[in-house]
């Protein structure tokens, strides 16, 4: 069966079906995404003074990210572009440089993951708090704990962690430090304490500790949101990644078939693509920057 | 709307972000005086140039593609 308006415009509308399609599936997008940057907004407007642990999050690697979107995007146009002019290996081209960086877009961001899932908050009994790494030894081998949290220790029956703080954290008031020399101090503060450079380790008691947590979602309302937000996102990211490959993959022989068919699923696959990375143009500085 | 147009919406928003990144790594070198920030800022003017002179090519080139 010919589904009709896939390459001419309606009459009644002046759009392609599908143009029409995607607009009204953006539409609800925006809705989508609007309610959680409204939640955003109102969450850190009711966050206590030095609750909102945005100072942690690694600003190059979200600017690394943010440029492989932004070059994402003028590849998927220049790949619609090509195929208006009839150039289907420039077109083949710009959507394998896409598809790369949709990928590399989402390892980046899994690692990220990995390292916010293995970098830890302490809450001491005496009311200091500090960020850092935990080793502990497996047999021979030096390991990075990943999500532990305070039951983590009871379970395990861990006397004692070894705890390499991070520098202090501008954004955090009311960090504890461990005793240091000035020397020592001028060092970790020049490096900005963003968990890659550190001092020696710290032994503390358990028994010393109040709460332990990973930086994962609930560590506190800031990565919760960050992590249910960049998560939507990725999703949206992996989704737009599939549905391209598709017109990779599959791309010949719709072109063979009928070229503007190809044109107008791309220029749909485009404009979804753009959005999706619109949203990050928004959420990097305010989970990033701001 | 079309990918043209909404490729050049995006690209207004990427050359605003690029000088708001630009605005707030100076602003912290020049508070803090690391030179990671300054270096941060330089990549913000940088990019938010090098999109605009692609935004002027990309409107030269794709002329001819409706807005609609």
């Amino acid at each position: 069966m010919d589904i009709p308006f896939t390459t001419k415009a309606r009459p009644d509308t002046g759009l392609y079906n599908a143009k029409l399609g995607i607009w009204l599936f953006l539409a609800s997008e925006v809705m989508l995404f609007g309610a959680f940057f409204s939640a955003y907004i109102l969450l850190r407007v009711g966050a206590d003074p030095g609750a909102w642990a945005h100072g942690l999050m690694n600003v190059p690697i979200g600017t690394f990210n943010t440029f492989v979107l932004i070059l994402s995007s003028v590849t998927v146009v220049m790949a619609w572009a090509a195929l208006k002019a009839h150039n289907y290996s420039l077109y083949r081209n710009c959507m394998v440089i896409t598809i790369a960086c949709a990928l590399g877009f989402l390892v980046v961001k899994s690692f990220e993951y990995a390292e916010k899932f293995r970098h830890y908050e302490v809450w001491m009994k005496d009311g200091t708090r500090m960020t850092g790494h935990i080793d502990y030894q497996d047999g021979a081998v030096k390991k990075h704990a990943y999500l532990w949290n305070t039951k983590t220790l009871s379970k395990k029956k861990i006397e004692s962690i070894a705890f390499t703080p991070d520098a202090p954290n501008e954004w955090m008031p009311g960090q504890y430090y461990p005793p240091m020399t000035k020397e020592q101090l001028e060092h970790v503060k020049k490096h900005d304490g963003k968990g890659d450079h550190h001092h020696e380790a710290i032994t503390i008691k358990s028994a010393d500790i109040q709460r332990l947590s990973a930086f994962v979602p609930a560590h506190s309302t800031f990565f919760a949101i960050y992590f249910t937000m960049t998560a939507l996102h990725g999703l949206h990211v992996l989704g737009g990644a599939i549905v391209l490959s598709y017109f990779l993959f599959r791309g010949r022989k719709m072109w063979q078939a009928d070229p503007d068919h190809l044109t107008n699923r791309v220029e749909v696959g485009g404009l979804f693509w753009h959005f999706v990375d619109l949203v990050w143009i928004f959420l990097f500085p305010i989970m990033y920057i701001l | 709307m079309s990918l043209k147009a909404f490729h050049i919406i995006f690209v207004t928003v990427s050359v605003l972000l690029s000088f708001g990144m630009a605005a707030w790594g100076l602003h912290r070198f020049l508070t803090q005086g690391k030179t990671s920030d300054l270096l941060f800022g330089i990549v913000g003017i940088v990019a938010a140039v090098a999109l605009l002179v692609y935004g002027r090519y990309f409107l030269k080139k794709l002329k001819n593609i409706s807005y609609l």
